[in-house]
């Protein structure tokens, strides 16, 4: 009966608008900006903000020295501060080793496995997005700048492609609602224009620290769509797709959402 | 992973000035009625009491029920009447204990 009611709902919210270009640079909006002023409080203030948490623990992470060579991540990389300042800001990027795009927490596991000498954490675990929380942390306030590199042309525009598709069952691509709709509400939500300002981020709903790919990946079933598997190459070109479109707008992580 | 805690308290009041506390845990307060793979019961794990001690004295204390959400966050007011310790301390079901503590300068 639910999923009866979203699909007329969206049938609803479709029909009215008529089929809209990308969202002109003035009127990006951070998914911040839907959402209410108590969520918004939450967010803003670091000791009511649940996704510090996840950075307190990630910052003990990288302070903490792991594998045989007892090594860790400030060992090499020295005060997050200052030396993971802005990099959360140009990820995706291209990884020369394995010749293809790397998302952050991809980054964070190649650099476990290959100085650490450890297991890669797995994809969505705690410890994984708590580093990653923590790196992203230190980039907060600064605006998104996708790395200028001609490698990741080709996956960009496969992240496009795969974002304007309609897929699943519902038959709705992503462009459906976040380019077309966005100022429409589904099922009571705001549909926002999907810009990954805050990743990994703190969702009420699911009452933990998520990454973009667990978001996007949500969105699919939501669409009743088959999800691309944790770190697959398509869901890291969407990443990169979503970057591009969001560049300039400013960091907020880790954000806290409905 | 060890549980963390965020506390704010502020680092200087006045005498008798009335002072905000904030406190949050991390910690997935399990409520007991969700059930896992194969219909096992996920049994409860929640943080059940908080206390707030100011110098030694109690200040504030709460029972906390399964219907709390993750990362239960707490806020209320006191009063500053001296310079000292304010210790908050959470107890989980299994009996666990986590302490955080925060000074205060009271002129």
């Amino acid at each position: 009966m639910r999923s009866a009611g979203l699909g007329a709902a969206l049938l609803c919210v479709l029909i009215g608008t008529a089929r809209a270009a990308e969202i002109p640079a003035a009127q990006r909006q951070s998914g911040s900006a839907f959402m209410s002023e108590a969520t918004r409080a939450m967010q803003a203030d670091d000791t009511s903000n649940p996704g510090m948490l996840s950075v307190l623990e990630g910052s003990a992470l990288w302070n903490a020295p792991a594998g045989k060579a007892a090594k860790s991540c400030a060992s090499c990389h020295g005060e997050a501060t200052a030396s993971m300042r802005g990099v959360a800001a140009s990820y995706p990027a291209y990884d020369e080793r394995t010749a293809s795009p790397i998302d952050l927490a991809g980054r964070i596991n190649a650099c476990r496995q290959e100085h650490q000498g450890l297991e890669p954490f797995r994809r969505e675990s705690a410890e994984l997005l708590a580093l990653t929380a923590f790196v992203g942390n230190q980039s907060r306030g600064l605006p998104i700048l996708p790395p200028n590199d001609p490698r990741l042309a080709p996956h960009l525009a496969l992240g496009k492609e795969i974002f304007d598709r309609r897929r699943g069952q519902l038959d709705l691509s992503c462009a459906s609602c976040h380019n077309d709709n966005w100022s429409g509400r589904l099922g009571g939500s705001p549909i926002t224009q999907a810009h990954p300002t805050g990743y990994p981020l703190y969702r009420l709903e699911w009452q933990a620290l998520g990454s973009l790919q667990r978001r996007v990946r949500n969105c699919m079933v939501g669409v009743r769509a088959k999800p691309f598997e944790y770190g697959a190459q398509e869901l890291i070109a969407v990443e990169i797709y979503l970057n591009q479109r969001a560049a300039g707008m400013n960091l907020e992580t880790p954000a806290v959402r409905p | 992973m060890a549980a963390r805690a965020l506390i704010h308290v502020p680092k200087t009041a006045k005498k008798g000035e009335v002072i905000e506390l904030r406190a949050m845990i991390s910690h997935r307060m399990e409520t007991g009625q969700r059930q896992g793979v194969n219909g096992e019961a996920i049994p409860r794990d929640i943080i059940n009491r908080l206390t707030c001690t100011y110098e030694g004295v109690e200040v504030f204390s709460a029972e906390l029920f399964p219907a709390v959400s993750a990362n239960p966050f707490v806020s209320f007011y006191t009063v500053a009447v001296q310079s000292g310790v304010i210790v908050f301390t959470w107890i989980d079901d299994a009996g666990a204990k986590q302490v955080a503590t925060a000074e205060i300068t009271v002129s």
